[in-house]
């Protein structure tokens, strides 16, 4: 049986206690994109700013409610993708949502050995991101974790299509 | 003193001699699913065992007595809610199906653009969705009756509400606040505008002593899962005028008497709205419930929970003061057992997630009820919800998995 403390470690309180890039940016030239997780009301609203010349994320910021892990791992989110290049924020997608699915697979006992999902985590540097790899073994709060990172993908294809 | 021995009871609950993370079971979440005791699960495992056939079809003696069985459960339900004919209980999946019922065959064969259906605030998705669906097909009018600051019913426009209605379909229990909505003067009110009256008792029937004929209701919805029966069957009381006026809803086998190439004729109430193989076991489990918990006593199943419930209230207050925040009217007269609450900040499944610590099992989120949360302004809430097996002891050890929670999550 998994403990609080695998779920709730030291740093996610931080960034639950004390968001990291809360706030709005302008739209235009900023994406705004909202998220929501139906079944326990978290929300999260993005402000992505990409800069078209170099395709980094010139700057973000979030703001909506909900647990704990949402909230944290939505501050975590953008603390990582913050002046980073769009390849870059693409690789950290899916490598966090790598995170969220290869413990899922092990614990289900589906057989599978992960292998394809450690790939896309192969030399990806998630740093704090790594403290969310407890969440896993509370399957109902993976959808928390994830609720940011879907968003974020989202706010990336709808700019990819204004920008085309 | 309580009006129940609570010790001797929760020993009819197999469930509660196991152990969560090395603690004993709190369970807090009866609003939303009752556990079972052992007189269903003997009752269904012994219909299985010896009396499992097919019912109303065969001519050999385990298919009588499971027909039979079948049958005496409906007796059950109906007297257990002072229903004035046995066939005016219609077997459902659940009160979300029952009220689907009356939705897709009475609303439909009756309603048409411009009618106007009235609800309320404090509704649950199960009586707000078919509803919404009625309105975008057929242009009908959904109407709301608002909320007090106490969270009860205000009745300020209730005429002008029901002027033109041909429903008041209406919550007799909210499953998040609690509130006990008082059935018979919205009935009467809802019959002298000429509007029919549906009742979600889903939330009522588990708990307090229920009549249908001093309720003056039209239509009743509730399940057996909330009644400490099995899962998979609810029931439909209506009128019995109204049933056989109604076109059928689900066609199949048992709902019909005849069927030729160019049509079919129905069965009688209630197996016209009874298509298909019912859920003959679940029914035999409804009834052993229903017997359980007559044989406790309705009376003293309400007087327990008022009990329970003070308790909570007190103790919650008395603890945390302005910390907590209750939604849900706050003198336990006209209140059920359902206890609705934000706490210090933190998000309801937070709490859940570190009650859970403590094997105390409590609903966070919106209680299917979105649009009473959008009313309250909250995304979700903690409920705590007591039935027969719950005592004092329960509650402080959900006060005391609170103050963990408290300082875990403490800025």
């Amino acid at each position: 049986m998994a403990g609080l403390e695998d779920l709730y470690r030291e740093i996610i309180l931080d960034h639950y206690r004390s968001p990291r890039n809360r706030g709005e940016l302008p739209v235009p030239p900023a994406h705004k994109v909202e998220g929501f997780n139906p079944l326990c009301g978290d929300e999260v609203v993005l402000f992505l700013d990409v800069d078209p010349e170099t395709d980094t994320v010139r700057d973000v910021k979030i703001a909506g409610q909900g647990c704990s892990i949402s909230q944290a791992s939505t501050s975590m989110m953008s603390a990582a993708v913050k002046g980073k290049p769009l390849s870059e924020v693409r690789q950290l997608i899916r490598a966090f949502k790598a995170l969220m699915s290869i413990h899922e697979s092990k614990l289900e006992g589906d057989g599978g050995d992960g292998s394809d999902l450690a790939a896309e985590l192969a030399g990806v540097r998630l740093g704090d991101l790594e403290a969310l790899q407890g969440v896993v073994k509370f399957p109902v709060r993976i959808k928390c974790a994830t609720l940011a990172w879907n968003t974020l993908q989202q706010a990336l294809d709808e700019t990819a299509q204004t920008q085309a | 003193m309580s009006a129940l021995d609570v010790a001797t009871i929760k020993r009819d609950f197999p469930i509660f001699e196991r152990e969560v993370n090395g603690k004993r079971l709190v369970y807090l979440d009866s609003a939303s699913s009752a556990q079972k005791p052992l007189a269903v699960l003997d009752a269904m495992d012994d219909a299985y065992r010896n009396h499992y056939a097919n019912i109303h079809r065969g001519v050999y003696t385990i298919a009588e007595e499971a027909t039979a069985a079948f049958e005496d459960a409906r007796r059950k339900v109906a007297r257990f809610v002072n229903a004035p004919r046995t066939d005016e209980i219609v077997f459902t999946r659940n009160a979300t199906e029952s009220i689907n019922l009356v939705a897709y065959s009475w609303a439909r064969a009756n309603l048409n653009a411009g009618d106007a259906i009235v609800l309320s605030h404090m509704e649950h998705h199960a009586n707000v969705v078919p509803w919404q669906i009625l309105a975008a097909e057929r242009g009908v009018e959904l109407r709301w009756i608002p909320m007090t600051a106490d969270f009860r019913l205000d009745l300020t426009n209730l005429e002008q509400l029901l002027d033109g209605a041909r429903l008041l379909a209406i919550s007799a229990m909210s499953n998040v606040l609690g509130t006990i909505n008082d059935i018979r003067p919205l009935a009467d009110a809802a019959h002298a505008h000429g509007a029919l009256v549906l009742v979600d008792a889903c939330q009522y029937v588990p708990h307090v002593a229920t009549d249908v004929q001093q309720w003056d209701a039209d239509f009743i919805a509730f399940s057996s899962h909330k009644i400490l029966g099995p899962t998979g069957i609810g029931a439909l009381w209506a009128r019995k005028d109204l049933l056989e006026a109604m076109p059928p809803f689900l066609g199949g086998g048992e709902m019909i008497r005849d069927v030729r190439l160019d049509g079919f004729t129905t069965n009688d109430v209630p197996w016209k709205f009874e298509a298909g193989t019912p859920a003959i076991v679940e029914a035999v489990g409804f009834g052993a419930a229903i017997d359980y918990i007559s044989a406790l006593g309705m009376d003293a199943v309400r007087a327990h929970e008022l009990l329970v419930t003070r308790y909570a209230l007190d103790s919650l207050r008395d603890r945390f003061g302005d910390s907590l925040t209750i939604y849900g009217p706050s003198n336990v007269d006209g209140r059920g057992g359902a206890v609705s609450f934000l706490f210090d900040g933190i998000h309801a499944h937070d709490i859940s997630q570190v009650l859970d610590e403590d094997a105390v099992c409590v609903r966070a989120g919106h209680h299917c009820a979105k649009p009473l949360m959008r009313q309250l302004g909250v995304p979700a809430t903690t409920r705590a919800s007591f039935y027969v097996y719950n005592d004092e002891a329960d509650v402080d050890a959900l006060i005391e998995a609170l103050a963990k929670a408290q300082k875990f999550f403490a800025v």
